[in-house]
C-alpha cells in the first residue's frame, strides 16, 4: 500500500515536471523566435537567424525546458504506463488556459472553459486508477 | 482527399508507433534506481544504446514532418484536433495491444472525457 502511494506520488510529481518543462520551454521558444522576428528564406537570412538563435539566452532557455521534458517523459515511460501518462498529462491544456487567463489577461471562450473542465474531470478519472498495471521487463527479466 | 487521408494514415502510424515503440524501450531499461543526478545521466545513457529507443525516435521525427505536410494541405481547424486527439485514441488501444496494459472502465472513461475536452479546447 506505501509502494503504491509511493508510485502515485512520484507519478504525479513527474507528470507536473513534464508538463511545466513543455509548456515553459514552447513559451519561451515562441518569445525567443518572436524577438529574431520574421526569418526570411535567403541563404543569407537563414544563416542571420541561425546566429540569433544560437547567441539567444532565451532559446537557450527554452531547450534546456524541452530537455527537461524529454527526459521527464522518458523517465515516465519507464514505471508507468502510457494509457496512464498520456491523458493525465493533457492537464496541460488545463495549465496553459489558466496561464494564458492571469498572466497574458487573454479571453478564454464558454467552449474552451467546458473543454477545459471536462480534461480536469477526466484526468482526475484517470489518476484514480493504477498507475502501472504491467511488469517491468527489465525486472521480470531479472 | 486521398493525398491527405493517407498522409493521415501514415502520421498515426508513425505517431503512435513512435511513442509505443519508445515506451516499450524504456520499460526494458527500467527506471531509474533513484531520482538523483547520477542516476538520472545513467538512464538516459542506457536509453541512448537502446536499439528500440532508435527504431521509436525515427518513427516520430517522421511524424512531425507528415504533421507539417497535413497542415500546409488541410485547414488547420481540422488537422490539429484530429491530431490532438491520437494519443488518446489510437495510443490507449496501441497500449493494450501491443504493451499489454490493463485499460479498466474507469480508465477508459477517463480517456474518453480528455478526448471530448482536448477536441474542445483544440476547436476553440
Amino acid at each position: 500500500m506505501k509502494r503504491e502511494l509511493r508510485l502515485r506520488i512520484k507519478t504525479f510529481v513527474m507528470i507536473l515536471v513534464m508538463v511545466v518543462c513543455a509548456n515553459a520551454g514552447d513559451l519561451m521558444l515562441k518569445r525567443g523566435m518572436t524577438k529574431i522576428g520574421v526569418v526570411p528564406l535567403t541563404l543569407a537570412g537563414l544563416r542571420h537567424a541561425f546566429f540569433l538563435t544560437v547567441t539567444s539566452a532565451t532559446i537557450w532557455i527554452a531547450i534546456l525546458f524541452l530537455v527537461g521534458f524529454t527526459a521527464s517523459y522518458m523517465m515516465l515511460m519507464s514505471w508507468a504506463d502510457y494509457s496512464y501518462v498520456m491523458p493525465a498529462g493533457a492537464f496541460g491544456y488545463a495549465l496553459l488556459t489558466f496561464l494564458a487567463v492571469v498572466f497574458l489577461h487573454e479571453t478564454v471562450s464558454p467552449r474552451r472553459w467546458i473543454g477545459v473542465a471536462l480534461i480536469c474531470i477526466g484526468v482526475l478519472v484517470v489518476g484514480l486508477t493504477k498507475p502501472r498495471t504491467t511488469e517491468v521487463i527489465a525486472r521480470a527479466a531479472a | 482527399m486521398i493525398r491527405s487521408l493517407l498522409a493521415f494514415t501514415l502520421f498515426i502510424l508513425c505517431s503512435t508507433g513512435g511513442e509505443i515503440i519508445i515506451t516499450h524501450a524504456m520499460k526494458i531499461i527500467g527506471e531509474p534506481a533513484r531520482l538523483r543526478p547520477r542516476e538520472v545521466l545513467e538512464f538516459l545513457w542506457r536509453a541512448l544504446r537502446n536499439p528500440w529507443f532508435w527504431t521509436g525516435m525515427p518513427l516520430l521525427a517522421a511524424s512531425f514532418y507528415l504533421l507539417l505536410l497535413l497542415l500546409s494541405w488541410e485547414p488547420i481547424s481540422l488537422v490539429i484536433p484530429a491530431s490532438a486527439l491520437n494519443p488518446y485514441v489510437f495510443g490507449t488501444l496501441a497500449a493494450k495491444y501491443f504493451l499489454g496494459e490493463q485499460i479498466s472502465s474507469g480508465r477508459w472513461a477517463g480517456v474518453a472525457l480528455v478526448c471530448a475536452g482536448v477536441a474542445l479546447v483544440a476547436l476553440s
